[in-house]
C-alpha cells in the first residue's frame, strides 16, 4: 500500500544484537533484518555458553554429574538436582524415603520461586521499573538465604543425592521460611500495586511477543510460556512425581499468550510454591532422608573411621562410583521454565554412557523468531526477558 | 515385568512392519522404529485418534559406536497432552549413511532439536529446512559427542570473520580482508 506524503526510505536493514547486549543477560545473538524498527526477521544464534556438558558427563561417574547439573539453570540449581536424582532413581528402580520426597518438593519449590523472582525482576527492570527489580530481588535473597541455611551454598548448591538428599533440614528451618514468606508476599504486594496498573509497564508487555496455542504447542514450548497460552500442561499436575499429588495447588493459566500474561502466570506460580512449601512442611514426615540400600548410600563417618568394613564401603562408592544398571531411561519434572527432562543411558560401568538434558531454554530460543516477528526492536527486550533464558541451561 | 501395554499394542497393530520391537522399561512405553517412511509413521502418532501423541518433548541422539550395529540411535519422546501418555521412539539409524527424515513438518519446534542432533552427532536430517550448527561455530571440525571423538581433542584457532552488517574498524579491515580471501568464506 502506498502511503501518503513523503515516505521514509525501507530498505531491509541487517543488525546483529549480542552477543554481549545489556538485555542478553547469557549470552546470546540475535541476527535482525528490520525495516525501520520493525522485526521482519530473527535469527537466534545460541551456543556462547557452550561447554560439553554431555560430554563432561560422560567423564564422571554418576555422582560427579549432580555439580555440573547446578550449573544447567542457575537460578533454579535445586530443580536440576532433583531431576537428575530422580532420572537415576528410576533407572536404578530406587524409591526414597517419605521424608527426604517431602525435602525434595520444598527445595524445588524454594528454586523455583528464586526462578521466577529472577525472571520477573530482571524484566520489569529492564523496562524501567528499577524500583520493582530491586524489590523482587531482596526477596530473591531471602530465598538464597534459605537456600544457604539449607545446603550451605547460595548458587551451586550440590544438595541432592541419588538415593536421598545430602543432609536433614537445618534447625529453625521452618521459622526462616515462615518470615522469607511474609516478606516475599509483602514484597510482592508491592510489585503488585507498583506494575500490575503501570500504563507504561502494561504497554509495553501486553499484546507483545504473542503467540497462538497451536504455535506454542507446535514449537513444543513448556513452563509458563505455553501455560501463558491457555494450555494445561505442569508436569507436577500432569504426570505427578515425588509426593506432587498430595498437595492442594493451582497451576495459574492465562489466554492471550503475550508477555503480560507470561509475567501474570509467574507471579502467580510464585504464591502457589509457597503454598506448596507451607503444605509441605506442615505434613513433614518423621524419618530418613535416604534410602536403605548400601549400595548407593555412603556409610557413616563413625564406620568409615572405626571398621575396615565402613572403610571398604566408602572407598568403593568414591572410587568405583555407583554401579547403575544397563538401560536407559527419560524423566521429567516441571522446571523453572517448562519441563525439563533427563535422558540417560547407562552401560553398568559406573559412569553414565550418555546423559541428555532437554533444556526448555534451549527450546523456547528455537521459538523466539515466532514470538519477535512483527514487532519493534525494543520489544525484544520484554520478550526474551520473560523467556527468561539461561545460558547454562541453553546452551550447556 | 509385563511386555505390552494398550498402546504399544494399538501402534504394533497401526504400523505393523515398521515395529522392530517393543518394549517397558520402568514402565515406559517404548518403540524402536524403521527410518524408512519416518516422517508418515510420526504422523501417525500424532494424527491418530487412538494415540493421539500431539506434543513432541525432545529429539535426541545415542552413540553406541563399537556396541551396537546400526551406531546411532535417535531417540523421541512424544507426549500426549490429553491421554497423559509418553512414548519414546528409538530409531536406529546405521554408520555409513547417518540421516533419518525430519520431523520439522509435523512440529516446527524440531528445527533446534534436529539442528542440535546434526551439531553434536552428524546424523542428517533430509528435509530439514535450515541444517545448520547451533550450539557450536560453522569452522568446527567433527561432531564432539560422537564416541570417537577424543574428549580432550583440541580445535585450531578460528581467525576473526567478517559478517554482513557488522561494523568494522578500519584499522583491522586489511587483516580482515586477507582473512576474507584466505578462508573463500561464503555468504
Amino acid at each position: 500500500m502506498k502511503a501518503e506524503g513523503h515516505e521514509l526510505p525501507s530498505e531491509v536493514m541487517e543488525l546483529q544484537m549480542g552477543p554481549s547486549h545489556p538485555a542478553t543477560h547469557g549470552t546470546i545473538k540475535f541476527n535482525l533484518k528490520l525495516e525501520g524498527e520493525k522485526v521482519l526477521a530473527c535469527d537466534v544464534e545460541a551456543g556462547f555458553l557452550h561447554r560439553g556438558f554431555d560430554k563432561s558427563c560422560e567423564q564422571a561417574t554418576w555422582t560427579q554429574v549432580i555439580p555440573y547439573t547446578d550449573r544447567l539453570n542457575y537460578a533454579s540449581p535445586l530443580i536440576n538436582n532433583v531431576g537428575y536424582a530422580l532420572a537415576v532413581e528410576k533407572l536404578i528402580g530406587a524409591e526414597t524415603p517419605p521424608r527426604c520426597q517431602y525435602i525434595r518438593v520444598i527445595a524445588s519449590e524454594l528454586s523455583r520461586i528464586h526462578d521466577h523472582l529472577t525472571c520477573c525482576g530482571m524484566a520489569a527492570s529492564e523496562l524501567g521499573a528499577i524500583t520493582a527489580g530491586f524489590y523482587m530481588i531482596e526477596a530473591r535473597e531471602t530465598i538464597t538465604q534459605i537456600v544457604e541455611q539449607l545446603t550451605g551454598a547460595r548458587l551451586t548448591v550440590t544438595y541432592v543425592r541419588i538415593g536421598g538428599v545430602r543432609h536433614d533440614l537445618p534447625r529453625g528451618f521452618q521459622d526462616s521460611v515462615r518470615q522469607s514468606f511474609q516478606k516475599i508476599r509483602k514484597l510482592l504486594a508491592d510489585c503488585d500495586r507498583l506494575l500490575s496498573r503501570n500504563r507504561i509497564f502494561i504497554d509495553r508487555m501486553s499484546n507483545v511477543g504473542a503467540i497462538s496455542q497451536e504455535t506454542a504447542l507446535g514449537y513444543c514450548l513448556t513452563g509458563p510460556i505455553l501455560r501463558s497460552t491457555g494450555v494445561n500442561y505442569d508436569v507436577r499436575k500432569t504426570f505427578p512425581y515425588l509426593v506432587y499429588d498430595q498437595f492442594d495447588f493451582e497451576v495459574p493459566l492465562g489466554s492471550k499468550g503475550d508477555n503480560y500474561d507470561r509475567f501474570v502466570c509467574r507471579i502467580q506460580e510464585i504464591e502457589q510454591s509457597m503454598r506448596i512449601i507451607e503444605q509441605a512442611l506442615e505434613k513433614l514426615p518423621v524419618g530418613p532422608v535416604w534410602i536403605d540400600n548400601p549400595r548407593f548410600v555412603l556409610p557413616e563417618k563413625e564406620k568409615v573411621y572405626n571398621s575396615i568394613e565402613g572403610l571398604m564401603h566408602h572407598f568403593k562408592i568414591i572410587m568405583e562410583g555407583i554401579l547403575v544398571p544397563p538401560g536407559e531411561t527419560y524423566f521429567a519434572v516441571e522446571g523453572g521454565n517448562g519441563e525439563l527432562g533427563f535422558y540417560i543411558v547407562s552401560d553398568a560401568s559406573g559412569r553414565p554412557y550418555r546423559v541428555r538434558v532437554r533444556p526448555p531454554c534451549f527450546i523456547a530460543m528455537g521459538a523466539f523468531h515466532k514470538m519477535i516477528e512483527g514487532y519493534m526492536v525494543a520489544d525484544i527486550i520484554p520478550t526474551f526477558g520473560m523467556v527468561n533464558m539461561i545460558g547454562g541451561e541453553c546452551d550447556r | 515385568m509385563s511386555e505390552t501395554s494398550s498402546v504399544l499394542s494399538y501402534i504394533q497393530e497401526k504400523l505393523g512392519g515398521k515395529i522392530l520391537g517393543a518394549l517397558r522399561p520402568q514402565g515406559d512405553d517404548v518403540v524402536l522404529l524403521e527410518r524408512t517412511g519416518l516422517r508418515e509413521s510420526f504422523r501417525i502418532f500424532k494424527e491418530d485418534p487412538g494415540l493421539d501423541f500431539n506434543f513432541l518433548s525432545d529429539i535426541t541422539a545415542v552413540d553406541y559406536w563399537k556396541r551396537q550395529d546400526p551406531r546411532f540411535e535417535v531417540v523421541y519422546q512424544l507426549t500426549s497432552l490429553l491421554k497423559r501418555t509418553k512414548l519414546r521412539v528409538r530409531v536406529p539409524v546405521p554408520e555409513n549413511e547417518p540421516e533419518v527424515e525430519s520431523l520439522t513438518p509435523l512440529w516446527p519446534g524440531a528445527n533446534f532439536l534436529e539442528r542440535e542432533v546434526w551439531d553434536l552427532f552428524g546424523v542428517r536430517f533430509s528435509g530439514h529446512p535450515d541444517l545448520r550448527r547451533v550450539l557450536l561455530y560453522d569452522e568446527f571440525q567433527g561432531h564432539p559427542l560422537r564416541r570417537d571423538y577424543p574428549v580432550n581433542l583440541c580445535q585450531p584457532r578460528v581467525p576473526e570473520r567478517h559478517v554482513d552488517g557488522t561494523f568494522v574498524d578500519e584499522r583491522s579491515h586489511n587483516k580482515l580482508m586477507r582473512l576474507k580471501h584466505s578462508l573463500g568464506r561464503k555468504s
